[in-house]
C-alpha cells in the first residue's frame, strides 16, 4: 500500500477545498480598478464583403470609451499559426492571414468585425446594436469537397484555392499500398463522417487586459492551458511585446480540453486596448459567444479500405480524410489531421503497409483545431470501425480478428513513423472482457429479446501517442516551437518547498498529485509542496498542458530537478556528517551515512543551504534551487480495451446505454483516483459524440447549433456508473517515472466501442445496418433501421 | 436603479440595481461572491444555482430585484461555523466529485437542496435531480458517487467498480 501523499496513493485532492468554498480564483473573477468592458460585435452571415462600418451613433452612446475596427490594428500583426504541414507536391501549406478585427471580409458566423468598449458591459452591449455595419453576403463555401473543386467560391481570396495542404503519409508506401489492396483476398470499405464538436469548458473564456505605463508592462489574464505558449505566440507575432514586458496569467482555469489552449484574438484585442486606453479592458464571452468562437473539434470526412490475407491477417490499410480547417488556421490546427492522425494509423495492430491522405480544406466556419484526443480519436474511430464491419464480412468474431492481428513484441516500429516502447493488448482486451461479463452477454441479449429490445456488445481498442513531444522530431515534422516541458524546485530554508512547473492545471489535479511525486522523492510529507503554475512571471518558460503530457513531461521535467535538488543536498549532508557524499543515503527525509548511525534531517540540510556557516563553500554555492528543462526522448503509448454494452428499442431508435468497461494500461499511475476520474470524463465526452452531439451548420453557414439548447451536451441521466481499471501497466521505459498520461484515454477509445455496440444490436435484431454516422440519436437510429 | 436589500449567507446587504441586473451578477460584482458561477446564457447549465428562501435557484433566471427581501445562500456560506466543509462539499472532496471545479458550486447547492427534499436519494434520483446541471469533467460518475456519500448511503456498494 503507497502511503498517503505518496506515489500511488489516491490522496484527497487539496485544490479542492477552494473549489468547493467558492475561493477559487477564475479569471472572470478578476475586477481591476477602473476597468472597461469590451463587447464584441460578431458577423451573422458566414461570408460576406464588408462595404462600411459607421459607428458615429455607437460613439454617442452612454459610457461608451471607444469602438475598435480593423483600421485600428493596421500594422499590428495577425493571429499566428503554429504548425506548418507540406503537401504532398513539397509545397508548403497555404496560410491566409487571421486578422484580430475582420479585414474587408467577414468569414464565418461570429467572425469579429469590430469591439465596442464601455464603462459597463450593458453600456457596450446597447452600443454595438447602434453600430451601422454594411455587409454584402458571398455564397457560403461549406461542403469540404465542393470546395476544393475548380471554380468554387473562395474563403480568402489571396489564395490559390480552398485547399490549405494535400497531405501523404507515408508517400514511399503509397504504390505498395495500392498494390497490397488490389492483391488482397479481402477489402473492406467504410465511408464515414467524424462529427464537429465543440470543446464547452464549463468555464467560458474570458480576457482581461492590463498596462502599466510606469513601467510599460502588459499583464493578460486569461483562461489558458499554457500562458507561456500565448505570451509567446502574442507578444512575438501578434502585437510585438517583447517578453519582459508581458506577462501572461492563467489562474483557476474551469476546464480546457484544447479548447483553451490555442491563442485566441480576444486575447490580442484586450492586451492591445488596456495600453490604447491606458485602462483595463475586460472581455467575458457569453455560452453563445463561446460556440462561434472557440476553436471546434473534430469534423473529418474519411473512407477507409482495410485488406486482408485469406487467414485474416491485416495486410494495408489506406485511408483518405477531408479535414475541415473553418475559416482560418487555429493554433494547432495543420497538425492535428496529419501528426496526431496519420502516425496512430496502425492503432494496435501489425498491418505492415498504410497509407494516409488528407486534404485540409477552408470553409467558412470557426476554425477547427484540437479537441481532447485531436487526432487520435478519429484515427481510432475508422479503424475501430472498419475492423467490426471486416469481421462481419468474415464470419469472426471481432474480439478474435482483433486479437490476431494484435502486435505483441515491443518495441514496435510502425509503417506510420513512431516506435510503441511497450504495451500488452492482450492483457487490457482479457480484462476488459471479463468487467464486462463478456461471457454472460449471450443470456442478457436473449432477455432483451424478450423485451422487445435488441441488446449489443460493442470492443473497440485504442492507442495513443501522448507526452507530446520530442522536439526535434516536431520540429521536423513543421511544428513552429519546442515541446519540452520546465520546472524550478525551489528549497526553501526550512525545508518547505515550491515547485514551479511549466504546465497547467485546469481540472487535472496536478497541484495534489505533482506533490506527491516530489515529497515521495524526498521522504517529506506532501503538505510540505506547493505546486505553482498558470503565471508567466513566477514558472520557466513551459509549453503548457495538452496532449496528455503533464506528467510524463512536467513530472518528468520535476523529477530531473528534485534529482539535481537531492545530489546537492547530498553534498550538503556529506560535509556536515564529514563523511563523503558517495556514502549519504536520503530516506524518509533523513540523510545518512552507510554503515553508520550518523544522520541529518532534511531541514537541517536545507538551513545549511541558506544559512552556510558550516558549509563547503569552495565546492558549492549555497542555496537549494534547480530548474530542469526535460524533452521527452519519445511520445508515450497509452493503449485500452474498452467495452459497451447497449440496448435499443427498434421502435423509436432510442439507445440505452447499460454498460460501459474500460481496461487501460497507462503505465505507473501516481493518483488512482486522479486518473479514474479523467477517464470518467473522457468516456462521457467520447459519449456525447457518439452519442448526442453534434456541432451542426445549414448550407448557407448558419450555425445551427448555437446554444445548450440545441447542442446536447451529456446529462448525468444520459450516463451510467462506469467500470474502469489499469491494473494492466506496462510502464513507459523512457521517462523516469515510467507514466504514459490518461487524460484523453476515454475520449479516444470510446466513441467506436458505443457505435459498434449499437451496429451490433442492430445486426442482432436482423437490420443489416453497416454504419450510422455520429451522433447516434434516436432519429438516425431508427432512420437505419427503417432502411435496412 | 432600484433599492435592495436582503440576506446573503445571513448578513443582512443592500444594494442599487438596474431593472436588468440579473441575480447572479449582483452576487458576483456588486457582493464579490465569485463562487457562483456563470456558464451559460440559456438557463441551461446550473452552474449559479443558489438557495433563494430555502429554494435552489438559477441565479441567472432570477432579477436581484426579485431578490427583495429573499434569504439567498450560495456556495460561500456552505461550510460549517468552524470552516470546515459542510457534509456534502466534504463528501465532494472525498469521492473526487469535482475536477476544473467551475460546475462545483452548483452541483454542492443542488446536492444539498437534493439532500434536504430526499434525505436517502437512489442513484436515478440523483440523476435526475441533477438534470438542470451540467458538468464537463467528471462524468457524473464521482458527483453521483459524493451525493450518495453525503446522504449515507453505501457508496462501493452502488458504484459499478
Ligand atoms: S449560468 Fe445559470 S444556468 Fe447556466
Ligand atoms: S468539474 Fe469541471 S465542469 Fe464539473
Amino acid at each position: 500500500m503507497p502511503k498517503d501523499g505518496g506515489i500511488g496513493s489516491s490522496t484527497k485532492r487539496r485544490e479542492d477545498v477552494r473549489f468547493l468554498s467558492g475561493t477559487g480564483r477564475y479569471t472572470d473573477d478578476i475586477n481591476l480598478h477602473g476597468q472597461l468592458y469590451a463587447h464584441f460585435v460578431r458577423s451573422d452571415v458566414a461570408h460576406g464583403k464588408i462595404n462600411g462600418i459607421n459607428a458615429d451613433a455607437a460613439m454617442a452612446m452612454p459610457g461608451v470609451v471607444r469602438v475598435f475596427t480593423a483600421k485600428d490594428f493596421e500594422g499590428v500583426g495577425g493571429v499566428p499559426c503554429g504548425w506548418q504541414i507540406t503537401s504532398i507536391d513539397g509545397s508548403p501549406m497555404q496560410e491566409p492571414k487571421h486578422p484580430v478585427l475582420a479585414e474587408g471580409k467577414v468569414r464565418h458566423v461570429g467572425d469579429p468585425i469590430a469591439v465596442v468598449v464601455a464603462e459597463s458591459l450593458g453600456q457596450a452591449r446597447d452600443a454595438a446594436d447602434a453600430l451601422e455595419i454594411d455587409i454584402e453576403m458571398l455564397p457560403a463555401v461549406m461542403d469540404m469537397k465542393e470546395a476544393i473543386k475548380d471554380g468554387a467560391p473562395k474563403v480568402h481570396d489571396d489564395l490559390s484555392s480552398n485547399l490549405c495542404y494535400d497531405w501523404g503519409f507515408v508517400e514511399d508506401n503509397k504504390d505498395a499500398v495500392a498494390k497490397a489492396i488490389a492483391d488482397a483476398d479481402h477489402v473492406t470499405t467504410l465511408e464515414l463522417v467524424n462529427n464537429r464538436l465543440v470543446a464547452n469548458p464549463m468555464e467560458p473564456r474570458v480576457a482581461v487586459g492590463d498596462y502599466d505605463m510606469a513601467n510599460d508592462e502588459h499583464t493578460l489574464y486569461t483562461t489558458s492551458q499554457n500562458p507561456h505558449v500565448i505570451r509567446l505566440l502574442m507578444g512575438a507575432f501578434v502585437l510585438g511585446i517583447p517578453e519582459h514586458k508581458l506577462r501572461v496569467v492563467a489562474p483557476d482555469v474551469g476546464g480546457g480540453f484544447g479548447a483553451k489552449i490555442f491563442h485566441y484574438a480576444e486575447e490580442a484585442f484586450c492586451t492591445f486596448a488596456a495600453k490604447q486606453l491606458r485602462r483595463p479592458v475586460k472581455w467575458t464571452s457569453s455560452r453563445s459567444e463561446a460556440f462561434m468562437s472557440d476553436a471546434h473539434g473534430r469534423d473529418h470526412v474519411t473512407k477507409i479500405e482495410l485488406a486482408m490475407d485469406k487467414d485474416n491477417n491485416f495486410t494495408a490499410i489506406r485511408t483518405e480524410t477531408y479535414a475541415n480547417m473553418g475559416a482560418y488556421l487555429s493554433t494547432f490546427a495543420p497538425s492535428v489531421p496529419t501528426w496526431l492522425h496519420g502516425t496512430l494509423m496502425a492503432g494496435n495492430y501489425k498491418t505492415p503497409l498504410i497509407y494516409v491522405n488528407v486534404k485540409a480544406v477552408f470553409t467558412n466556419t470557426v476554425p477547427v483545431d484540437a479537441y481532447r484526443g485531436a487526432g487520435r480519436p478519429e484515427a481510432t474511430f475508422q479503424l475501430e470501425r472498419v475492423i467490426d464491419k471486416a469481421a462481419r464480412e468474415r464470419g469472426v468474431s471481432p474480439i478474435e480478428l482483433r486479437r490476431q492481428n494484435f502486435i505483441t513484441e515491443f518495441p514496435y516500429a510502425t509503417p506510420v513513423a513512431v516506435e510503441y516502447d511497450t504495451g500488452d493488448y492482450h492483457a487490457t482486451m482479457d480484462r476488459v472482457l471479463e468487467m464486462a461479463d463478456h461471457a454472460g452477454f449471450e443470456a442478457r441479449a436473449e432477455q432483451s429479446k424478450k423485451n422487445g429490445k435488441l441488446r449489443g456488445f460493442g470492443i473497440a481498442h485504442y492507442i495513443e501517442a501522448c507526452g507530446i513531444a520530442p522536439s526535434n522530431l516536431v520540429g521536423q515534422l513543421g511544428a513552429r516551437a519546442g515541446l519540452y516541458e520546465s520546472a524550478t524546485v525551489r528549497v526553501n530554508a526550512t525545508g518547505s518547498i515550491s515547485v514551479m512547473t511549466g504546465s497547467h492545471s485546469h481540472g487535472q489535479g496536478h497541484e495534489t498529485s505533482f506533490a506527491q511525486v516530489v515529497s515521495e522523492m524526498i521522504g517529506i510529507d506532501a503538505t510540505q509542496v506547493d505546486i505553482v503554475h498558470g503565471d508567466t512571471s513566477k514558472t520557466p518558460m513551459g509549453m503548457g498542458t495538452y496532449g496528455s503530457r503533464s506528467i510524463a513531461v512536467g513530472g518528468s521535467a520535476m523529477v530531473r530537478a528534485t534529482e539535481k535538488i537531492i545530489a546537492k543536498a547530498k553534498k550538503i549532508a556529506a560535509h556536515l556528517m564529514e563523511a563523503s557524499e558517495g556514502d549519504i543515503e536520503l530516506k524518509d527525509g533523513q540523510f545518512t551515512v552507510a554503515g553508520t548511525d550518523k544522520s541529518v534531517a532534511w531541514g537541517d540540510v536545507t538551513l545549511a543551504a541558506y544559512v552556510p556557516h558550516n558549509y563547503p563553500l569552495e565546492d558549492i554555492e549555497p542555496g537549494l534551487e534547480e530548474t530542469a528543462f526535460y524533452d521527452p526522448a519519445n511520445f508515450t503509448y497509452p493503449s485500452g480495451g474498452y467495452a459497451c454494452e447497449v440496448e435499443v428499442d427498434p421502435d423509436t431508435g432510442k439507445v440505452d446505454v447499460l454498460s460501459f468497461s474500460a481496461a487501460d494500461d497507462f503505465g505507473n499511475v501516481i493518483n488512482p483516483m486522479i486518473v479514474e476520474g479523467q477517464v470518467h470524463g473522457g468516456v462521457a465526452q467520447g459519449f456525447g459524440q457518439a452519442m448526442m452531439e453534434n456541432c451542426a451548420y445549414d448550407a448557407d453557414g448558419q450555425l445551427i447549433s448555437a446554444s445548450y439548447m440545441d447542442y446536447a451536451m451529456p446529462r448525468a441521466t444520459d450516463l451510467p456508473m462506469f467500470k474502469v481499471d489499469h491494473s494492466c501497466q506496462t510502464p513507459c521505459t523512457h521517462n523516469p517515472l515510467g507514466v504514459k498520461g490518461c487524460g484523453e484515454a476515454g475520449a479516444i477509445g470510446s466513441p467506436p466501442a458505443f457505435v459498434n455496440a449499437v451496429i451490433d444490436a442492430l445486426h442482432r435484431g436482423g437490420h443489416k445496418v453497416e454504419h450510422i454516422n455520429m451522433p447516434l440519436t434516436p432519429d438516425r437510429v431508427w432512420t437505419a433501421i427503417q432502411n435496412s | 436603479m432600484n433599492s435592495i436589500k436582503l440576506r446573503v449567507n445571513g448578513k443582512e446587504v443592500t444594494g442599487q440595481v438596474e431593472g436588468r441586473t440579473l441575480l447572479v451578477d449582483f452576487l458576483r460584482k456588486d457582493l464579490r461572491l465569485t463562487g457562483t458561477h456563470v456558464g451559460c446564457d440559456t438557463t441551461q447549465c446550473g452552474a449559479c444555482v443558489v438557495h433563494v428562501n430555502g429554494e435552489p435557484v438559477k441565479a441567472c433566471a432570477m432579477l436581484a430585484a426579485e431578490a427583495d427581501g429573499a434569504e439567498v445562500a450560495t456556495i460561500e456560506g456552505q461550510a460549517n461555523a468552524d470552516g470546515s466543509l459542510s457534509v456534502v462539499q466534504q463528501a465532494f472532496q472525498d469521492h473526487h466529485g469535482l475536477q476544473c471545479g467551475f460546475c462545483t458550486p452548483g452541483m454542492v447547492m443542488a446536492a444539498t437542496a437534493l439532500l434536504k427534499e430526499n434525505p436517502k436519494p437512489s442513484e436515478a434520483e440523483i440523476r435526475e435531480y441533477l438534470d438542470g446541471n451540467i458538468c464537463r469533467c467528471t462524468g457524473y460518475h464521482n458527483i453521483v458517487k459524493s451525493i450518495m456519500a453525503a446522504s449515507g448511503q453505501d457508496v462501493p456498494a452502488m458504484a459499478a467498480e
